[in-house]
């Protein structure tokens, strides 16, 4: 691979390293408050009888922990790396991008003292109060700013594929969360939507499934399409098909939103194309995980021996998982069955915690040694401890909200001869606790796989310069 | 839905649906510059491209998508305004009052194409309807006594009451016991038809205003006297004087309306059953702010035939406690 080219260009890597490191932590953060909340699920007294540690008031925390900063800060760190080195020039408007650093962290930080009082517009994945959402609107227009100015001064005549996945993703999410967070304020911590009823819920499911097509998919392939290739060292299986599911996938995703809302007061013809938007996406979606895993074609004897490859690939096999998932929930007749049960529950988090997390803890573990100028990581069998760790816990979790979910579903709908419903809500909810401790333990895997990542990280960052060598690869 | 948002919709799904056509048909052959399975020429950061065909069975399933696309919009309502071939509804849609709904329903059975929905309500009732019309001929005292009957009542009862009145149907706070034989509006059975038929919505005015706040301690103490409990004696005897006030609903010996063959659901305060709790607080409470207890109305959305086994049930939970 001819890396010499880059090397001669010097990269602004202080942002990338900040980013990095907050991934870690606010992995750690958000991740622990999900374990919280669901062993409140299992044992309700972990509440304590105290407001703000309630269910309700920490389940926003845990969304927004991991989203907004876990994941979009290993978004902001991995864009601004690969845009640079894929461009070959260092960060357009560097104060700018030290801003948003600071701003997306104040952000962090107000949601993480706000959700806990209770202040919140109550939508979901957009909970935050309109002082926050105007912050996050000044953040969000610098980091687009600092992204498409490096675009524009690259020294490569064209642009990455992985490019084309962040910019996707940055200008979608500006404007998924300036529409849905149109508000009326009335005080400083309280406003009203200017949608209302239906319309109100269709806004917010717009934005709530574009921040899963847009925030978590596209900007992740983003991140898969630089790290994937990089770490495998091979080519990207197919140029083409990376140009035909790049624009499939944005112009189908922006429709998916209504099958969120199916069966409900929204009007029939919105859930239809809802609907068969959603069905017809399984494929482009299909067209990244294919591209990603054909990469390795010629390298599959790397997964023995490299487990951040191993997280890579995997990522990209829970990637394909959901995505052939999510588009048959969406059809009503199995959305009938599995909407409001822990199958969702379930899905999102193959999604969040497979694919999502995975692909971030891989692009982190390539990324880190490479910002912090050493060969590798501290210690390699702990990454693969982490691997291990990670799969385990990530399997419990969806295989326990799989059986819980449809076993919900089927008990809800059970009659007996009269027509009357066989079993009471509170009959599925204790049938459903055996599942919810077998998700509470999966939590604990995942939450010391990032405990490990940690230790880890903060290693490799103290070592010595010159002290970890890349590995030799085997012939 | 006006032609003009009707044909926006139709004309930005086909559209975009095209467009993905488009791409996709355009991509199968090599229009990229470099010969197939070689790279693209371009290097970024040290990864390239190759340019490979797309998988085929991946083309396939896109097509096979399109198609199924198509007869699904041809289908159902998608397309603006296009209703489907087949009529589909989940539901009417835009219904604006009762009325509306009625005449909507009506109008789409005439048709022969009633409303997802509604078809679903009418296999329900032509399946299990007969189970429930064959208790109606039976009287509620003989039903009390059918175990079949009032296994068939208690689901009912889990399924529209427990909500309220708990799974054991011994109420909370503001949701009355329906198992201690203590009767609001009576416990035999057409009062308790009439109360699951039509509901029944209590009014305890706020009296806070009207007796001040020393007023509202000096009731309480005579209240909670009623019932015997150690109250101080001048507040209760201050209280007396003006109970004629709580007399009108409550009775003058305090026992309740219905002791006195009155419909207005006032409780007994003589007892030590206490609907909003008992304590001095809890009563205080009632008393300066009222409370305006809210049965809602079980006829239309049960129908009679079901109400008659949920009355079983009911009865029989305070015969059993009659004989203990």
């Amino acid at each position: 691979m001819s890396q010499t080219k880059s090397l001669n260009v010097d990269y602004n890597y202080t942002v990338v390293r900040l980013f990095a490191l907050t991934t870690v932590l606010w992995g750690i953060v958000g991740m622990s408050v999900g374990v919280l909340i669901a062993a409140q699920l299992y044992w309700p007294a972990l509440n304590f009888d105290t407001a703000w540690l309630t269910y309700s008031r920490l389940r926003p925390l845990h969304t927004n922990a991991v989203i907004f900063a876990f994941g979009t800060s290993a978004l902001f760190a991995t864009s601004y790396y690969v845009v640079q080195r894929t461009c070959q020039v260092r960060l357009f408007a560097e104060k700018l991008a030290m801003f948003t650093f600071v701003g997306w962290q104040v952000v962090i930080l107000a949601a993480a003292i706000t959700l806990p009082m209770g202040i919140s517009q109550s939508k979901e994945y957009a909970e935050l109060e309109w002082p926050i959402d105007i912050l996050i609107t000044v953040v969000w227009v610098c980091y687009a700013i600092v992204f498409f100015g490096t675009l524009i001064k690259r020294t490569t005549s064209h642009i990455y594929v992985a490019n084309w996945f962040y910019g996707g993703f940055i200008i979608t999410v500006a404007a998924l969360h300036i529409v849905n967070s149109m508000v009326i304020p009335v005080s400083l911590t309280k406003s009203y939507s200017i949608y209302a009823g239906a319309v109100d819920a269709m806004v917010q499911w717009w934005y709530g499934h574009n921040a899963v097509g847009f925030l978590l998919t596209a900007g992740f392939l983003g991140m898969m399409y630089y790290f994937v290739p990089k770490q495998a060292g091979r080519p990207v299986y197919s140029y083409r098909l990376s140009v035909v599911h790049f624009w499939a996938l944005i112009a189908l995703y922006i429709w998916a939103g209504p099958h969120h809302l199916h069966y409900t007061a929204l009007p029939d013809w919105t859930q239809s194309v809802g609907m068969a938007m959603s069905v017809i996406l399984f494929v482009p979606s299909w067209g990244g995980m294919i591209n990603g895993i054909m990469t390795l074609s010629g390298a599959w004897h790397k997964l023995k021996t490299d487990p951040i490859l191993r997280f890579l690939i995997v990522s990209l096999s829970f990637y394909g998982m959901s995505t052939f998932e999510g588009p048959m929930m969406a059809i009503k007749s199995v959305n009938a069955l599995s909407h409001y049960t822990d199958w969702t529950v379930g899905h999102v988090h193959s999604g969040a915690l497979g694919w999502v997390a995975m692909v971030s803890i891989g692009a982190m573990y390539h990324l880190i040694p490479a910002v912090f100028a050493h060969g590798r990581m501290y210690s390699v069998k702990l990454v693969n401890t982490h691997f291990w760790l990670h799969t385990i816990g990530v399997v419990l979790y969806i295989v326990a909200m799989w059986i819980s979910g449809i076993m919900q579903g089927m008990m809800w709908r059970a009659v007996n001869a009269d027509g009357t419903l066989t079993y009471s809500f509170v009959q599925s909810l204790e049938a459903s606790y055996p599942y919810y401790l077998m998700r509470f333990i999966g939590g604990c895997f995942v939450v010391t796989g990032m405990l490990v990542m940690a230790y880890n990280v903060i290693q490799t960052v103290r070592a010595q310069k010159g002290t970890l060598q890349p590995i030799a690869e085997a012939a | 839905m006006s032609s003009f948002w009707s044909a926006w919709i139709i004309v930005l799904t086909i559209a975009c649906l095209i467009v993905c056509f488009v791409l996709l048909t355009w991509n199968l052959k090599n229009h990229v510059g470099v010969p197939e399975n070689e790279t693209t020429g371009h290097e970024f950061d040290g990864i390239t491209e190759i340019n490979n065909p797309l998988p085929k069975w991946w083309t396939i399933m896109f097509y096979a998508t399109f198609a199924w696309s198509v007869f699904y919009f041809a289908a159902y309502p998608g397309l603006g305004s296009w209703q489907g071939l087949f009529g589909w509804t989940s539901s009417n849609q835009g219904i604006k009052s009762l009325a509306e709904s009625k005449a909507a329903v009506e109008a789409r059975k005439a048709a022969g194409v009633p409303s997802q929905l509604d078809s679903e309500y009418m296999v329900a009732n032509e399946t299990f309807d007969k189970e429930f019309a064959k208790y109606t001929s039976r009287s509620v005292e003989e039903l009390a006594k059918d175990t079949d009957a009032l296994q068939v009542g208690q689901r009912l009862f889990l399924q529209n009451c427990s909500q309220c009145h708990g799974s054991d149907a011994r109420g909370q706070k503001g949701f009355p016991n329906l198992s201690d034989n203590d009767w609001l509006y009576g416990g035999t059975v057409d009062k308790l038809k009439e109360t699951i038929i039509h509901g029944r919505k209590a009014a305890m005015p706020a009296w806070g205003d009207a007796l001040g706040a020393q007023g509202v301690k000096e009731m309480t103490a005579y209240v909670l006297s009623l019932s015997g409990r150690k109250v101080n004696d001048k507040d209760a005897a201050a209280g007396q004087m003006k109970f004629a006030m709580c007399a009108a609903c409550h009775g003058m010996d305090g026992k309740g309306s219905l002791a006195h063959g009155l419909p207005f659901g006032a409780p007994n305060l003589t007892d030590k059953v206490w609907l909003y709790g008992g304590s001095s607080e809890a009563v205080e409470q009632t008393l300066t702010a009222g409370r305006n207890g809210v049965m809602p109305a079980f006829g239309e959305r049960l129908g009679e035939d079901k109400i008659h086994v949920i009355v079983a049930y009911v009865y029989s939970l305070s015969q059993n406690q009659k004989a203990e």
